[in-house]
């Protein structure tokens, strides 16, 4: 089973951090990518650009509407997102766990619809 | 893949279906209302778990559940299976109310109609939930299994608390019309010595069963005749069911005897401090009070601080508990909660500062929740304020 791991925090508090604050958590998802890597989880993953170069797509009655900003106005922002292969939602969930930005965000894990 | 659900459900349903008509062919006197049937159903379905032949159909899903892993060399399939089901029902990615559904439709038999009964939802609402939850176990992939050891503490509480939650529906229903939300109570005990038959070793299972079982037994004593609640104090010892607080402080001593406390051994270990007393004046009220001190090392919640300034207001007297009760009120951790007022009221009746204790009960009466809650501080209110016009 595939599932996306969505990586949610609020950029404005990293936006705070000092260099050695940002080089800890690269470092960090640099142990995770590793990690998981060689358990043969991992299918994907990105880090994204902030929030503020979001655009919003919708349509609506035929018509396309784009939209500055992220699809949720919330103190949370998407900010990278892992794609990982796991036997069950409690695999997953454990490997989310080990993200992280499970620390100080949340990560949503969605079930990745097979077609 | 991991466990097919609706063939597990299936074969749970099966299995309701297989027991009754057994129950029913060996002339198992057949007696009126669901709730009965319910009850017979569940007693039938003890017989099966020993039944050889409704294993088989059973221990199939059992094994699609679990291609790839070993058996771990559990020989009990059906207790096995119910064990996986329940973990799968508990499961914390499924909502609150969506465990609890399941729980009750696939462990306990339930129709959708009983349970929609059971919590004041139309039938339409309940089948939808139940839909709903089963669509995530299947699309979300949980397992239908027992988790591993690592994360087997926390899911293990995940169903405690279901459990829990169940009784506790059950034991705040007060009146005929929510008669059916009592049965949830025994529901919840019947459960509750399923899990502690399926996991003997676990002595939270075992200290929320003898807890349950404590609570139970004081049932006919919480309420009168017109369904107002009673006071632990004023409450005629007499009618409470000697057998079920015996099970109950069996239970106990079983879990203690593991020398693995917690939550519910704790809460057990209070409630049977209140079985053991002839009166109130009579309990311990200086153990529960040091019992309610270690339960705030697992559950530091102001509820829990709030019970331990009644215990201690009964061991060292009211101005001993008033004191806890406005540190707590100072706090403002329980803003709202009816209960806060009225213990400062109760506290400031018994130091005879009646005016006080008046406006703290009208306080209570604002926030309190259920008629029978109001009903019963107006009669402490009138208490007091007909106190003091006679002594003033």
């Amino acid at each position: 089973m595939r599932y996306l791991l969505l990586i949610a925090d609020d950029e404005a508090m990293r936006a705070g951090w000092t260099p050695e604050d940002d080089a800890a958590m690269l470092a960090g998802y640099d142990a995770f990518g590793n990690e998981m890597g060689q358990r043969g989880v991992l299918r994907g993953g990105e880090r994204l650009r902030p929030a503020s170069d979001a655009t919003t797509v919708r349509v609506r009655n035929g018509e396309t509407l784009a939209s500055d900003g992220p699809f949720a106005e919330t103190k949370e922002q998407i900010g990278g997102y892992f794609v990982v292969d796991c036997k069950d939602l409690d695999e997953a969930i454990e490997v989310a766990s080990k993200i992280p930005g499970a620390k100080h965000g949340s990560i949503e894990v969605r079930p990745i619809w097979e077609m | 893949m991991t466990g097919d659900w609706d063939l597990a459900e299936e074969c749970a349903q099966d299995a309701f279906a297989l027991a009754l008509e057994r129950w029913q062919r060996d002339g198992v006197p057949r007696n009126p209302g669901a709730w009965l049937t319910t009850a017979a159903r569940n007693r039938a379905l003890d017989r099966l778990r020993r039944a050889v032949t409704g294993a088989a159909k059973l221990q199939e899903v059992a094994v699609l559940s679990t291609p790839t892993e070993p058996s771990d060399g559990d020989e009990s399939g059906v207790a096995d299976d119910r064990l996986r089901l329940i973990f799968t029902c508990c499961h914390p990615a499924l909502s609150t109310e969506a465990q609890v559904a399941l729980t009750l439709r696939t462990l306990a038999g339930l129709s959708t109609a009983e349970i929609a009964r059971a919590f004041l939802v139309p039938e339409v609402t309940m089948a939808q939930r139940l839909v709903r939850a089963k669509r995530k176990i299947r699309n979300a992939a949980i397992p239908y299994r027992v988790p591993p050891a690592h994360m087997l503490p926390e899911r293990t509480g995940a169903v405690l608390g279901v459990l829990y939650l169940l009784f506790n529906e059950g034991y705040a229903a007060t009146s005929g019309a929510e008669l059916m939300r009592t049965n949830l109570s025994r529901e919840a005990i019947r459960l509750g010595r399923l899990l502690t038959g399926l996991m003997p070793d676990e002595p939270e299972a075992l200290g929320l069963l003898a807890l349950m079982l404590l609570h139970d037994g004081r049932r006919a004593s919480r309420v009168d005749a017109d369904g107002d609640l009673v006071p632990l104090e004023e409450q005629d010892r007499s009618r409470w069911d000697r057998d079920s607080i015996g099970e109950g402080l069996d239970v106990l001593a079983l879990a203690l005897r593991q020398r693995r406390p917690g939550p519910y051994q704790i809460q057990a270990a209070i409630a049977a401090c209140h079985a053991a007393a002839d009166s109130a004046a009579d309990t311990d009220w200086a153990e529960i009070a040091a019992l309610y001190g270690r339960l705030m090392a697992f559950l530091p919640s102001p509820v829990v601080q709030l019970n331990r300034a009644v215990a201690v207001a009964m061991a060292d007297g009211p101005a001993a508990g008033l004191r806890l009760v406005e540190a707590l009120e100072t706090s403002g951790a329980l803003a709202g909660y009816h209960l806060m007022p009225a213990t400062r009221a109760d506290l400031l009746r018994r130091l005879d500062r009646g005016d006080e204790a008046a406006a703290a009960y009208r306080e209570a009466i604002l926030l309190a929740t259920t008629e029978a809650e109001r009903r019963y501080l107006h009669r402490r209110l009138r208490e007091v304020a007909g106190g003091d016009a006679g002594s003033g």
